[in-house]
């Protein structure tokens, strides 16, 4: 029997869980949360999928395209819209609880850069929704978990095929090895390069990416970053687009509205950042929605600003700003979700499938994680590779590894550095950026790594130690670091999310 | 202001400044004082489930409960501690799978507004934990259901596309619906404001249309259920 290994065990990794299993394969899925404390849980406005006339699949491969910029494959793009139906409809059998309209049928809304109604939703928690459907689903099947594992790198034979990886098991400080026929990534983005100016989880770190780098798989497009317009503007809280999407209007320090609200989301970042250049703070306001539909509509929107900025969007205005909210590059795969590497698939953010090029539309990533979760499982299943056998010699150079860091006393704070880098790539290659400020930065990330031997854990017991989580995580967002600030300077074109100034 | 934080058997006291959330504070903490304090959490928007805890003897999630001077911070109940606040929740998770908490057999239907209303809050739950911890009911019945795989199950129960709701029902018999005591504590603290007790009664009253019973009637053990018992059905 084929033996598929999922790294990661958000959505993206529980569509290509399922898959797998109903294609015949035994399946494990290491993550290094449990399975419902993934991002996805976090996605609000909705999945997108052409269900109803005058919507028509042709429309949603268009917007798409539109809003990529020419960065998107066509053939990817149609193959993700034409099967949008049928994921909803899939998604529906598994017992997901879509919202819906008087007349029976799924409830849709218009997110930016969509010309109809596209985005399936349920409330505000589409995401959770959908992926707590998924775990069940996983259940019912009998997918293994084994959760708090971390990755720790990709296991390759000498024909350079990847045929499982490393983890460290966060409850016990072991080092693990599993080996399969197949290892698909599902590990998420790395929009937390930006610290505290992202929207995101604490753990999308990137940790996929750079394992996968490490042993040679190919990465594009990693400087097209989405700064989500409206994160509230004290804690970087997301207030999802449906706000907007309903009817939201955004305003300056005079009150006066600036954009079209509902342009895709590159745009009205771009529009934002420059009003606040010149001075100006921004508000969203929802007031006019009303009471009852805020409530129905949009419960966490409330709650959050409430508890965040002490503002009720009843009565208030909102105060907002871009944040980093999703990451367009990563992993380069084709159309069967294979990467560069054999042996090697990945879907999800961590993956760049060519179906967002320079920008994503709203509702498409919930699309991507389920239509390609599908196709990743269903090739890692039939990927016919013998389970290699993992040499001792790497897990006991991992192990000499971790002893190093267990036996030194750091001299600098990781959680400094994380805070000064995430402040500088916001200031230096967040909604515009230069030459000149990139190469600042570029100098800046090569001189903390050059000094990484000062950096370690200061918690040195081998139970539960979150500290040398928050370590492994500092080093690949460092990596990912390099990697963006390195393609964002070579990259002199203004193209969607990557827009290149002469200051 | 101060705070107390129950690492392992010892409380320890740490001075934080002014901060919005517990959350927050926990982060100061293991960032400017002791980089060992132990927690978990994710997302800080209260919809990934990793930060419940316990304050001043209540399950919160720590991302939204804003930090006040002399709060005691100790970890769930009823789940394993791994350390200071961090649980283990494999067990509590199985309950789950044991519960059957999934779509058994799908029914094409199309749902209205209404038929989605019926779940929509059930389906709200982040499988925190705090339902789980705050249930008397584990300190004499480790084997009990507990309250979100009940609610989850009732979420499946009732949705129309069901269509074998009688699967879920044969599996809460024992150690599940007639184990709980019905007092409440569950809903006190669920920050998705679901009240598990309420579905566990609905799911009583659908045991008993499948045939069902309360097997601690006719046996005269105080209301406490089956706890007692071996758990099997009296008819």
């Amino acid at each position: 029997m084929q033996k598929v290994l999922i790294i990661g065990s958000g959505g993206a990794a529980l569509a290509a869980a399922v898959s797998a299993k109903e294609n015949g394969a035994e399946v494990i899925v290491v993550g290094k949360e449990y399975p419902t404390r993934s991002q996805t849980c976090m996605a609000q406005g909705g999945i997108n999928a052409a269900l109803y006339a005058p919507d028509s699949i042709e429309q949603h491969i268009a917007d798409t395209l539109a809003a990529a910029k020419g960065l998107a494959n066509e053939e990817a793009v149609t193959l993700m819209c034409q099967q949008a139906p049928s994921a909803i409809a899939w998604l529906d059998a598994i017992g997901t609880p879509f919202s819906r309209t008087p007349t029976k049928q799924i409830a849709q809304r218009r997110l930016g850069g969509a010309s109809h109604p596209r985005a399936c939703y349920a409330q505000d928690y589409t995401g959770l929704k959908i992926l707590h459907t998924l775990y069940d689903y996983a259940n019912k099947l009998g997918v293994t978990f084994v959760n708090e594992h971390f990755l720790l790198e990709l296991l390759t034979n000498e024909q350079k095929q990847v045929c499982g990886a490393l983890f460290y098991d966060i409850r016990n400080g072991r080092v693990e090895s599993i080996q399969a026929s197949s290892v698909i990534l599902a590990t998420g983005g790395y929009s937390k390069l930006y610290h505290t100016h992202s929207t995101n989880s604490k753990a999308a770190t990137g940790d996929g990416i750079v394992a996968a780098a490490k042993v040679g798989a190919k990465l594009s497009n990693m400087e097209f970053i989405q700064f989500h317009p409206t994160a509230l503007k004290s804690s970087s809280i997301l207030i999802s687009e449906s706000a907007r999407g309903a009817g939201g209007k955004l305003l300056n320090s005079s009150k006066e509205r600036f954009v079209d609200e509902l342009k895709p989301r590159d745009e009205v970042s771009l529009a934002i950042y420059r009003q606040m250049q010149a001075g100006q703070e921004i508000f969203l306001d929802i007031r006019h929605l009303g009471e009852e539909f805020i409530t129905k509509e949009l419960p966490q929107e409330r709650k959050l600003a409430l508890l965040y900025e002490n503002v009720d969007p009843l009565t208030e205005l909102l105060p907002i700003k871009p944040a980093a909210h999703y990451t367009m590059g990563g992993i380069s795969v084709d159309l069967k979700m294979q990467s560069t590497l054999k042996g090697l698939y990945a879907v999800g953010e961590c993956s760049e499938s060519r179906v967002h090029g320079a920008n994503r539309l709203g509702g498409n990533s919930l699309l991507e994680i389920i239509v390609f979760g599908k196709i990743a499982g269903e090739n890692a299943a039939k990927n016919k590779q013998e389970v290699f056998v993992c040499s001792e010699e790497k897990i006991l150079h991992a192990k000499e590894k971790l002893q190093k860091l267990f036996t030194k006393n750091p001299t600098k704070n990781i959680y400094d550095t994380r805070k000064t880098l995430g402040d500088l790539f916001y200031e230096k290659c967040g909604i515009e950026r230069s030459e000149k400020e990139l190469q600042t930065l570029l100098q800046k990330i090569e001189e903390i790594q050059n000094s990484l031997n000062d950096y370690g854990i200061e918690d040195k017991a081998h139970n539960y130690n979150t500290n040398i989580v928050d370590y492994f995580e500092f080093e690949n967002i460092l990596y990912i670091a390099k990697e963006v600030a390195t393609a964002a300077l070579k990259n002199d074109t203004s193209v969607g999310a990557h827009r290149r100034s002469e200051k | 202001m101060k705070i107390t934080i129950r690492r392992g058997d010892t409380p320890e006291t740490f001075e934080v400044a002014s901060v919005l959330t517990l959350l927050e504070a926990l982060e100061e903490i293991k960032q400017k004082q002791d980089a060992s304090l132990s927690f978990s959490h994710g997302c800080r928007s209260s919809v990934c489930g990793s930060c419940a805890v316990r304050v001043n003897g209540k399950e919160v999630l720590a991302c939204a409960h804003k930090v006040e001077d002399g709060d005691e911070v100790e970890p769930l109940r009823n789940l394993p501690v791994l350390r200071d606040l961090v649980v283990d929740a494999e067990k509590a998770l199985q309950t789950n799978i044991r519960a059957k908490a999934w779509l058994q057999e799908y029914s094409d239907m199309a749902l209205s507004d209404e038929d989605e209303q019926r779940n929509a809050l059930q389906s709200d739950c982040i499988l925190c934990g705090s339902c789980y911890s705050a249930c008397p009911v584990f300190s004499v019945n480790e084997a009990f259901l507990g309250p979100f795989a009940l609610t989850r199950d009732w979420k499946y129960v009732v949705d129309p596309r069901e269509a074998s709701p009688k699967s879920k029902i044969d599996a809460i018999q024992q150690n599940g619906v007639w184990d709980c005591t019905l007092c409440n504590e569950c809903t006190l603290v669920c920050p998705q404001e679901i009240s598990p007790k309420q579905d566990i009664e609905k799911l009583r009253a659908k045991s008993a249309q499948f045939g069902y019973s309360d097997p601690s009637f006719g046996s005269f053990d105080g209301g406490f259920g089956n706890n007692f018992n071996d758990g099997t059905l009296q008819f």
